[in-house]
């Protein structure tokens, strides 16, 4: 029996300025369905989800809603019409409490009944099964929770559709399992649920159908059943798989002897990790592992002097140095990126160009500016080298996509020529394409001579690209795995039971 | 072709506010046709551009300190005016104890005013940037008690400042056919130039206002690329408070530069500036800052009635503001992409019939082979 189709979009076409971004593109999504939407960056994923949602006018197809010809004006007209969207990042009020959250801008009047708000509230996170309470501040919630609770904001708005993009990209696993229990529920009342998601495995585990999408065009949409993974892969970058399965792990020099690049002993910082010995040689890829909130960024994070440091000792090459800022990490010739694209990363108005050299422009020093030439002829060099898709090097970096915008990030440190580079989560929130771009420059990388700490929320990423894991735990090392060793087993057994109990 | 492009978007930001001027000098052309005469009275030029220059050239240096406070601050020093009635106190107070006045007396007044707007950029800076104040409260301590301040330093009411020097630097040196204070502007504007243009001034302030944590994590120490916008918002007040007490040749406490700091942040949102901090462009603020002198004079001249100026003023600024807000900007697009669709429509029709039917034989193909 073929299920209700809910939602019918066809020949959606939408360009921008010098580019097209949706070509003639189909999509149906039927009651009680969850829908994986896939594609790279730039395949046109967010253009369509953005028609959809009102937030783009489309230049041409039509929208079919429960059988009836619709077209939405605004992000307002999509949602009355039950269409819910919860995006990546997470768009509620921290400072306010968790029913303010889901009736926010709902109420009619303006006064408003706090009792009966917070008992709908509370009979709401009771039926969806969400940890939370109703007069629980939302900050105090974890992220996952958060999230959780967006979707019972847009669910309550009596949605027929729901869209989750990248719901589960700052989750860990068990948070993204009571997300997914979430989803289940959501589909046995018949709310049919788009899926955007860069991590594949999940795709199959909860997805019914795939939409794939490949620069602005159809590519097909197919029943996840029947649909191999090595399949969806190559749909996705319109090239055979070779290329993604060639990454093999070198093996570092052996130099357990010799002077590591990087050492610390007992560091610490203000973000309450615990004191932590480390140490990095040269060419070699380490990485921490440990699920999110384990203190793996918070470490990273110390060696860069992201934080205020608190204590213990450095050295570089053997030599006692004091690295108390940023800028004395940068001019011991260390490089860091940071976990958070967005809010650490970028400086989303600032031209790629600017984006490109800045870390370099500035351990010139502030009298020392570059030249435009100059500085043209840098960021030309490593748009090349790392491929970045812009139109121009004055636009700005926000219009780029998300691996771009990634790969600006690294360019801009690369341009430093770091014997030290730090990279947190490169990967996170990028497509499969540019994923195994960056790993495989951070192992050419290594080969070169470079020290390189690579941290992911992916396990198996980390296994193909580190050769020594840090284990850690509740901000603590918990303890170490290489060589024969360094399994996804024993990764996962070391962060469940804490080393060596 | 491409170069051209780029070079218009690059000076796109500065369509509004030389649309504006444009538009101004234009109603003033209509009002007379004599209005860019220029005459030469004892071998000095005078007219409309002249006056013009002359009398914007506090606010035009006070908008240049604006933009970068607002830049990196992301928020708006309300006490320039104060600030310079201080630092020009302060002047007035060396030149008057100093007996005979030569240059070099002007010169070291000039000198320690500077000082003293640097120790009140200082103060304001510290509290924005090391106590993290809100700029505007932060300054509204100076804007409250500045002229008092500045008083106590006078010791009475408006001390004259009869001299020679100041005379001349307030008009004209004989010889020289600019009158001086546009001459010390323009002086003003170019070491500004050259300043941008030997430092990284502008990429730290942008890095900051734009996204602070990232700049952090670059290596740029935040705090002190703000405290180093309001040290040189001091420099930008004492000498706007130099050239203003020079031409009044007495020191007004109370009417010195008063609530000038309004117009300076008009200039500055009208030269394109986004008044939460980020990317900015002095040129921009220079070209509003005489936009807002045009507007004043040109109201004078159209025979409003002085009282009424402040309301018409507002008028305008609603306009402006109106026509500058990303609303109205959007709906330009939008008309403008509209226009562009139904030139390249016909074209477009042709082509994407085609691609639909390749598209929809991929797709068949692709659920084969699932």
């Amino acid at each position: 029996m073929q299920p209700e189709i809910i939602l019918k979009m066809e020949g959606i076409c939408k360009s921008f300025p010098g580019v097209k971004a949706l070509h003639n593109v189909d999509f149906v999504l039927r009651r009680g369905e969850i829908h994986a939407l896939m594609g790279e960056n730039g395949a046109g994923k967010s253009t369509l989800i953005k028609i959809l949602t009102g937030v783009y006018q489309k230049d041409a197809g039509q929208v079919y809603l429960e059988g009836r010809l619709v077209h939405f004006k605004s992000p307002q007209d999509a949602q009355n019409m039950g269409i819910g969207t919860v995006f990546q990042e997470i768009a509620l009020c921290p400072n306010l409490t968790v029913a303010e959250n889901m009736f926010i801008g709902r109420s009619r009047g303006a006064f408003v009944n706090w009792k009966q708000m917070n008992e709908s509230a509370a009979k709401m996170l009771n039926s969806l099964g969400i940890p939370a309470s109703p007069t629980q501040e939302l900050a105090s919630c974890s992220i996952a929770v958060q999230q959780m609770i967006a979707i019972a904001r847009a669910v309550d708005m009596d949605c027929k559709i729901l869209i989750l993009d990248e719901p589960t990209s700052s989750l860990d696993e068990d948070e993204t399992k009571k997300l997914f229990a979430l989803m289940h529920e959501l589909k046995a009342r018949g709310v049919g649920i788009i899926f955007i998601t860069h991590f594949i495995d999940q795709v199959y585990e909860i997805s019914d159908r795939i939409t794939v999408l490949r620069n602005g065009e159809l590519i097909g949409e197919y029943l996840t059943a029947e649909l191999p993974q090595i399949e969806l892969v190559s749909k996705m970058m319109g090239k055979a798989l070779s290329d993604v399965s060639a990454i093999k792990k070198h093996e570092p020099p052996k130099s357990d002897d010799s002077v590591p690049v990087f050492e610390a002993r007992g560091l610490s910082s203000a973000t309450g990790v615990r004191p932590f010995d480390f140490s990095v040689h040269k060419g070699e890829v380490n990485g921490f592992a440990g699920l999110l909130g384990s203190g793996r960024s918070e470490s990273v994070r110390a060696i860069f002097a992201a934080d205020k440091v608190t204590g213990g000792e450095v050295k570089i090459n053997g030599k006692v140095v004091k690295i108390r800022t940023p800028l004395d990490a940068m001019k011991q010739g260390i490089g860091y990126l940071p976990e958070d694209r967005k809010s650490d990363g970028i400086i989303d108005e600032l031209s790629v160009r600017d984006n490109i050299i800045l870390a370099l422009q500035v351990m010139k020093g502030f009298f020392r500016p570059l030249s435009r030439k100059q500085a043209e002829e840098f960021a030309n060099q490593y748009i090349q080298l790392l491929e970045i898709k812009t139109p121009s090097l004055d636009t700005s970096v926000k219009s780029l996509s998300g691996g771009n915008q990634q790969k600006a990030i690294l360019a801009r440190w690369l341009l430093t020529h770091p014997m030290y580079l730090i990279l947190d989560e490169p990967t996170r929130g990028i497509d499969v394409g540019t994923k195994v771009e960056i790993q495989k420059l951070v192992l050419k990388l290594a080969a070169e001579g470079m020290s390189l700490t690579f941290i992911s929320s992916e396990i198996d990423e980390m296994l193909r690209v580190c050769s020594r894991l840090i284990v850690m735990r509740d901000r603590e090392i918990v303890g170490e795995l290489s060589g024969v060793d360094l399994t996804e087993q024993n990764v996962m057994q070391m962060i469940a039971q804490g080393g060596g109990e | 072709m491409t170069s051209l492009r780029r070079q218009f978007d690059r000076l796109s930001h500065l369509f509004l506010p030389l649309s504006v001027l444009v538009a101004l000098l234009t109603i003033n052309l209509v009002k007379g046709a004599d209005y860019f005469k220029i005459t030469m009275i004892n071998g000095v030029f005078y007219g409309n551009i002249p006056n013009i220059l002359f009398g914007a050239s506090e606010l035009v240096i006070l908008s240049i300190g604006m933009t970068l406070v607002t830049a990196a601050s992301r928020g708006q020093d309300i006490s320039i005016g104060e600030s310079g009635a201080i630092s020009s106190a302060i002047f007035v107070q060396y030149v008057l104890n100093a007996g005979e006045v030569t240059i070099w007396t002007i010169l070291a007044g000039f000198l320690i005013s500077c000082v003293a707007g640097l120790v009140i950029g200082a103060f304001n800076g510290t509290l924005v940037s090391f106590f993290n104040v809100q700029p505007m409260v932060a300054t509204l301590i100076l804007f409250l008690g500045g002229r008092s301040i500045a008083f106590i330093i006078d010791g009475k009411v408006s001390p004259i400042l009869a001299n020679p020097i100041s005379n001349q630097i307030g008009t004209v040196i004989p010889g020289v056919p600019i009158q001086t204070p546009i001459i010390l502007t323009a002086v003003f504007i170019v070491i500004v130039a050259v300043a941008i243009k030997t430092t990284n001034l502008r990429l730290y302030v942008e890095a900051v206002g734009v996204n602070p944590s990232a700049a952090r994590l670059n290596g740029i120490n935040p705090k002190k690329v703000i405290f180093l916008t309001f040290l040189i918002m001091g420099v930008c007040s004492a000498v706007a408070g130099f050239i203003a007490v020079n031409k009044a040749g007495r020191h007004d406490s109370v009417n010195l530069l008063k609530f000038i700091m309004m117009d300076a942040i008009l200039a500055v949102a009208l030269g394109g500036n986004s008044l939460a901090g980020g990317k900015f462009s002095i040129t921009g603020s220079i070209i509003g800052a005489y936009t807002i002198e045009v507007l004043n004079r040109t109201l004078l001249r159209l025979e409003v009635n002085p009282e009424a100026i402040k309301a018409f003023k507002s008028v305008f600024i609603i306009v402006l503001m109106v026509i500058a807000s990303p609303v109205v900007r959007a709906l330009a697009r939008e008309l403008l992409d509209k226009a562009r669709a139904i030139v390249t429509g016909y074209s477009a029709r042709q082509t994407g019939g085609l691609n639909k039917a390749a598209v929809s034989i991929t797709d068949s193909s692709a659920k084969k082979e699932g």
